[in-house]
Formats: C-alpha cells, structure tokens, sequence
C-alpha cells in the first residue's frame, strides 16, 4: 500500500470539535493536521465596548470545562489595570474556587477522558460495566469539586459570585467547612488515583519539551506567579507576549503559538509538576516518592499521573483554605476608575491561561487578548505527532489510529478555549 | 429488563462552550442509574463508541452559527425522534449571539490574521430558527434538575414540569430580600425565567438572565425601573445583551431603550 492514512474526523472524548489527519506515502508521513474546526466565536471582539464588571461573566463563557480560569485571569487582569490589589482573604477564597475546578476538570480527564484508553474502553460508561466501584468514586470526587465551586460560586459551571475588586459575596464559613470529611475522602481517593495511575500501561514515548509554567516560590502556582521556562528560565508574568507569539494556519480556526524563537512549547499538568515539583505540599511530594516518579517526566500520556497529583495537591490545599478561611470586611474593594491596561496569567487545569485589557476612563474595554493554554500547546501536538507517527505505521491500522488519538487526548484539549482568538500579531509569509 | 430495547439517546454539540453537555457527565448522583435505562448512542464527549441512528431522542447543545451547522442540523432533525435544544446558546443564539448587534467582518478581521480561512454566518442562530424543536431547556448552563426532568417527561411521552415563573419567585421561595428594591441593584430577574436557583440575586447581585425571558413579562413597566437603577451609562441594554441578548423579549427590551435614548 503505497499511500495510508489515519484519519480521526472527529474526536472522541475532548472538550469541543476537533479531528487528526496524517497522511503517509510510500512509508513516510507527508502530513500532519489536527484540525480544529469548533467555529469562532469572536469573544475578544465583542468584550470591546464591555464595562469592565462584565468581563468575567462573558470569558467564563468559552469554557464550561474550565470557566474559573477566565475569570480568574480577567478578573486579575483588570485589577491590575486599575491598579487595586486583592485583599489576602479574597486571594486565598480565589485559590479555593480555582483549586475545586482543578479537582472536577482534572478527574474528569483521568478517570472519563483519559482513563478509557489505558484501560482498553470506549468510555467511563463502558468501563462502568466492568468496574461500577472505580465509576462511582471516581463521579464521588468530581462532584466534590464541583459542588464546593457552587458554595463559593453559586454553580460549577459558570460561577457567578467572583467580581473584580474581590467577591461579590463572602460564602458562609460553616457551609464551607461541612466540606471537610468529603475533602478528606477524597484526598484517601486522589492517593489512591496515583497509585492506580502508575500502574498503567503507557506508550512509551518521550518527547523533549520546554515546559512553561507559572511558578512561586512559596507554592504550587495557580492563580499567579512568574513564567518559568525550562529553557529560558524565569520570565515576568506581564512580559508574556514578549516571549510567545502565535500564528493563525489555514487548517485551523484556533491560532497555534510559537515561543518567540520560533520554537514550540508545552504548558499544562506535565510542564507544571517538572518546573514546581519542589513546590508541592509534603504530601503530594511523599506520594509521588511511593510511585518512584522519576523527573523530568517527559512522556506526554504521563500527563494522567501529573493531573492524578496535583489532584492531590488540589485537595490538600482546598482543606487547608478551608481551615483557614475567616472572611473579614467588605468583600470586594472599590475600584477607582481610571484608564489603564493591565494583563495577567494563571494556570488553567489545561495550562497557563494569558489575558491582557485595555479600559478607558470610564471603565469600557477598548482591547482585549486571551491566550488559552490548548492553543499553546496545538503547535506542540503537531510536533508530538509528527515524532510519533512513524513508530506506529507498523502497527494495526486501528491501534496506530487509536495511539495518535491517545497523545492528543492526553493533552486534555480545550477546543472550545483554543479557537475564536485575537492576537496582534501580523503573521509573516 | 431483558428483551426490552433501551431508548437511544445522541448528543450533539454547536457552537458552545461544552458546559451544557458538561452538566450532563455532571449528573454525578444519576448518571450510572441513567445508563441504564437509555442507551447512549452517540455522544462524542463522553465515548469513541457510536451506534448507528436514528436516534429515538437527539440532544443538541450550542447555536448555528456556520453554514455547515445548518447543513448538519437538518440531518440530525432527520435522524432522530425527538430533539432537545440543550441550554441558552441553543435556544436563543448564546453569548456568542452578541455578534448579531455588530459587523461580524468587522471581528474577523480583529480577531484573526488571516480572516480569508474563517467560514462564518453573520448571526449566531437558536436551533428553531432552523428546525422543528420538541423541547427548548434553557440556561446558561441549564440546570440538571430541568434536564432530567426534560428527558424523563419526554421518554414518558408527557408535558415536562418546568418552571414557568419568573426569577422572583425563586427569591421569594429562599427568602432572599429583593436586590432591586432594598439594594437599588438592576436585576433582569423580574423579565427572566425561573431555573437556576436565583444564585445571582443569593451571591449579592442583579440577575443577567442567563434562563431566558420570562414567557409573561411586563416590558412596559419594567424597563423604566431597570433604567432608574443603572450604575453607569448602557448598564440596562448591557445587561440585557448579554447570555441571552438574542431573544426575543430581550431584543425587544434593549430595543426600547436605545430609541428612548435617541428621542
């Protein structure tokens, strides 16, 4: 067979629409597209003319996967347009939310997304058939996180309670607290999930990456930091489009990034745990000690034991915020207008999430730019692909196909997130 | 129960965010019970399998907005028994219907470099501006209870018991004092159906109608309070253009403001 192709039109188990093409002649890959053809929907040209309260509301719209993200990185964004910086109660209530979307997005990916691959399913339904007790805990702990995101937030899915200046509401302590024995399961089951993770049966494959991510000294970042990156070291937080640009490519409906070498990058769980392991709480580091993680890790399905700790991560900290939490005075700061721009990162359960604003004197946005993680990182898939490719020709049609689908699954793509994107780039030709 | 088919169920997604079918796989206290009465044939978020259609009931989230969405909607009409229009951006166009107030060439070019490769329609479209819809759930997301309501009454081939007032009542019922009257907050709560919860006016804040138009609102007397409540200038029309700014009634309503303002 002179010509072959692997062709996946529409992929299974991703946020969003999006297919692979890789097209083969005479034994050589010739082509690689993961094509993305989620249409646009031209957020950052209908936030012009916004006030900028309204913000949030809107971003959190491009991902019901991930809606926290937005507006955690709007609301920080704006804030720093208006010069105002957050009360330390407010921070850590933001942590709190954003560390319960990181448990329902990241268990949703290992156990529902991911995890049928390893485990040889079409689905978490299918394999709900098999093993009902692994389904059942596994929907236990993503209804953990989803429901704490709805007693800080008021739902899970686009929460309606953080504002910038702060929140529009101070959630009941007791409320929060009741969460507890729940978080302490599910941190016995978050253990357990890494234990389970390493004993899967991964294709073995690695890839040298250069890994960004926001990073802190003090902490595994999430809602801020500087940009790391394993080549070019630690970056400003503001300073993000100095260094990564991105280009708009005629398959695609969603713009890939380059780092500003022309070189591609990776952001997400796997970047994250190789830059800031040394951050991670005692326990998650003594986890990751039992299961003999060996760093960097540089297999890109590995990307399930990263989320599988910082799961772990994400529940110890949401039970320390917990403890913690003694909300005082008024819940969010008065902002004075003034015209201004401001940017700012965080990192999004998928990676770092970059948005920058431009408000005038009466507090409309002029300007807007969003740089979601998977849009980073669809450079990277290709590139990935295209090194994996010819070590699957050999096998069975159906099992190559399903392998090139893995990788990209394992990168738990945001589609909806990666398309309908600005950017001021002008592309070169 | 053996022998007896289990009916079959598709999920369709548009141009959306994925939240609606998200809330789906969030079903987390039924979805195993719900497995195993209906069989789910196609539903690509959740699983590689595909059965072939038609479906007896297909559940479509998000809003047309290319040509090749009108194409598929059509089909996916054509294939199945029922059809659901999962959440607001389905049932009215979705935030990404605020393109249906601008010059959407205008976007493109902002938004992309190479505005050539972006096939678009000008409006972001409800699904029953194209096809026959059975059942409309709104919500920006929808609400579960509303969603397992909906697919119940519809395999039990019966009227679904949805809300049919408006977000008021709902303060009424969790005795939250009203925003509007006690705060001097614009809330759309008054002109917006029941269903989420009244999660905004609970979190300190003016409802911005994510649930859709409440089906008997008093316009007339309505608007004129939203105006005395704005905080700053286009707050009403702002608020009203906004997750569900492509219905109707709330067309209707920023409509009337914006030629106050111009008399």
């Amino acid at each position: 067979m002179a010509k072959q192709t692997i062709n996946v039109p529409a992929l299974a188990r991703v946020e969003g629409e999006g297919g692979l093409y890789i097209g083969v002649e005479h034994g050589e890959v010739k082509e690689i597209k993961v094509n993305i053809y989620e249409p646009p929907r031209f957020f950052e040209g209908f936030l012009q003319g916004r006030f900028y309260q309204e913000v949030p509301d809107i971003t959190a719209r491009i991902c019901g996967i991930c809606p926290v993200a937005y507006q955690m990185s709007s609301i920080r964004a704006l804030e720093r347009a208006f010069g105002v910086t957050p009360t330390a109660e407010a921070t850590a209530l933001r942590k709190l939310l954003y560390y319960s979307e990181w448990i329902e997005s990241h268990v949703l990916h290992v156990y529902m997304l991911q995890g049928p691959d390893l485990t040889g399913h079409q689905s978490a339904i299918e394999l709900a058939g098999v093993a009902p007790e692994v389904v059942a805990s596994a929907l236990r702990s993503k209804k953990i996180g989803n429901d704490l995101m709805a007693a800080v937030g008021g739902r899970s899915v686009h929460p309606v309670n953080a504002c910038v200046g702060g929140w529009y509401r101070w959630p009941d302590q007791e409320a929060l607290k009741a969460f507890l024995p729940d978080l302490e399961w599910g941190l016995e089951h978050a253990l357990e999930t890494v234990r389970w993770a390493a004993t899967l049966d991964y294709p073995d494959f690695e890839v040298d990456y250069e890994f960004v991510a926001l990073h802190r000294d003090d902490e595994y970042a999430i809602l801020d930091g500087d940009l790391l990156s394993s080549r070019y070291g630690l970056i400003q937080e503001t300073d993000f489009e100095k260094h990564f640009s991105e280009k708009h490519v005629q398959h695609s409906n969603a713009l890939h990034s380059n780092s500003v070498d022309g070189t591609t990058y990776l952001v997400g769980p796997l970047a994250r745990l190789n830059l800031n392991y040394d951050q991670l709480s005692p326990q998650a580091k003594q986890a990751a000690e039992e299961i003999g993680l060996e760093l960097p890790l540089k297999n890109p399905y590995k990307g399930m034991i990263a989320r599988a700790l910082e799961t772990v991560e994400a529940y110890l900290r949401c039970i320390e915020l917990i403890k913690n939490y003694h909300p005082e005075g008024e819940s969010a700061q008065e902002l004075l207008l003034t015209a201004g721009s401001g940017s700012a990162a965080s990192e999004a359960p998928r990676g770092t999430l970059y948005h920058r604003y431009q408000i005038d004197d009466s507090g409309l946005v002029e300007y807007a730019r969003i740089v979601p993680p998977t849009a980073q990182n669809l450079a990277r898939m290709e590139a990935d692909l295209w090194q994996l490719a010819p070590k699957v020709l050999e096998l069975p049609h159906e099992e190559a196909t399903l392998t090139c689908e893995h990788l990209l699954r394992a990168y738990d793509p945001c589609i909806s997130c990666a398309t309908h994107f600005l950017t001021l780039t002008v592309e070169e030709l | 129960m053996p022998g007896v088919k289990k009916p079959t169920i598709a999920v369709y997604k548009f141009s959306s965010c994925d939240g609606c079918q998200l809330n789906i796989l969030n079903l987390e206290d039924e979805l195993l019970d719900l497995v195993g009465v209906v069989e789910i044939a196609y539903f690509l978020e959740a699983t590689r399998a595909m059965l072939p259609g038609p479906y007896d009931v297909g559940i479509v989230e998000g809003s047309v907005t290319t040509p090749e969405e009108i194409e598929r909607i059509k089909d996916i009409r054509s294939n199945v028994g029922t059809l659901i229009a999962l959440g607001t951006c389905a049932t009215a166009g979705g935030v990404q219907a605020l393109r249906n107030f601008a010059d959407v060439e205008k976007y493109t070019d902002l938004v992309y470099p190479h505005p050539e490769f972006i096939e678009t329609l000008e409006k972001s479209h409800a699904i029953s501006e194209h096809v026959h819809v059975d059942l409309e759930l709104w919500g920006c997301p929808i609400s579960k209870t509303q969603l397992l309501e909906g697919l119940t009454a519809v395999l039990q081939d019966r009227r679904p018991n949805l809300p049919q007032s408006s977000l008021c009542q709902e303060c009424k019922l969790k005795g939250l004092p009203c925003v509007m009257v006690a705060y001097g907050m614009p809330c759309l709560g008054p002109i917006t159906k029941a269903g989420c919860g009244a999660i905004c006016p609970d979190n300190g804040r003016g409802c911005y109608g994510c649930f859709g138009p409440f089906i008997n609102a008093e316009l007339e007397a309505f608007v004129p309070v939203l105006l005395d409540k704005q905080r700053y200038p286009g707050e009403a029309v702002h608020m009203l253009r906004m997750i569900s700014g492509n219905a109707p009634l709330f067309v209707e309503a920023a409509q009337m403001i914006l030629e106050q303002e111009d008399n």
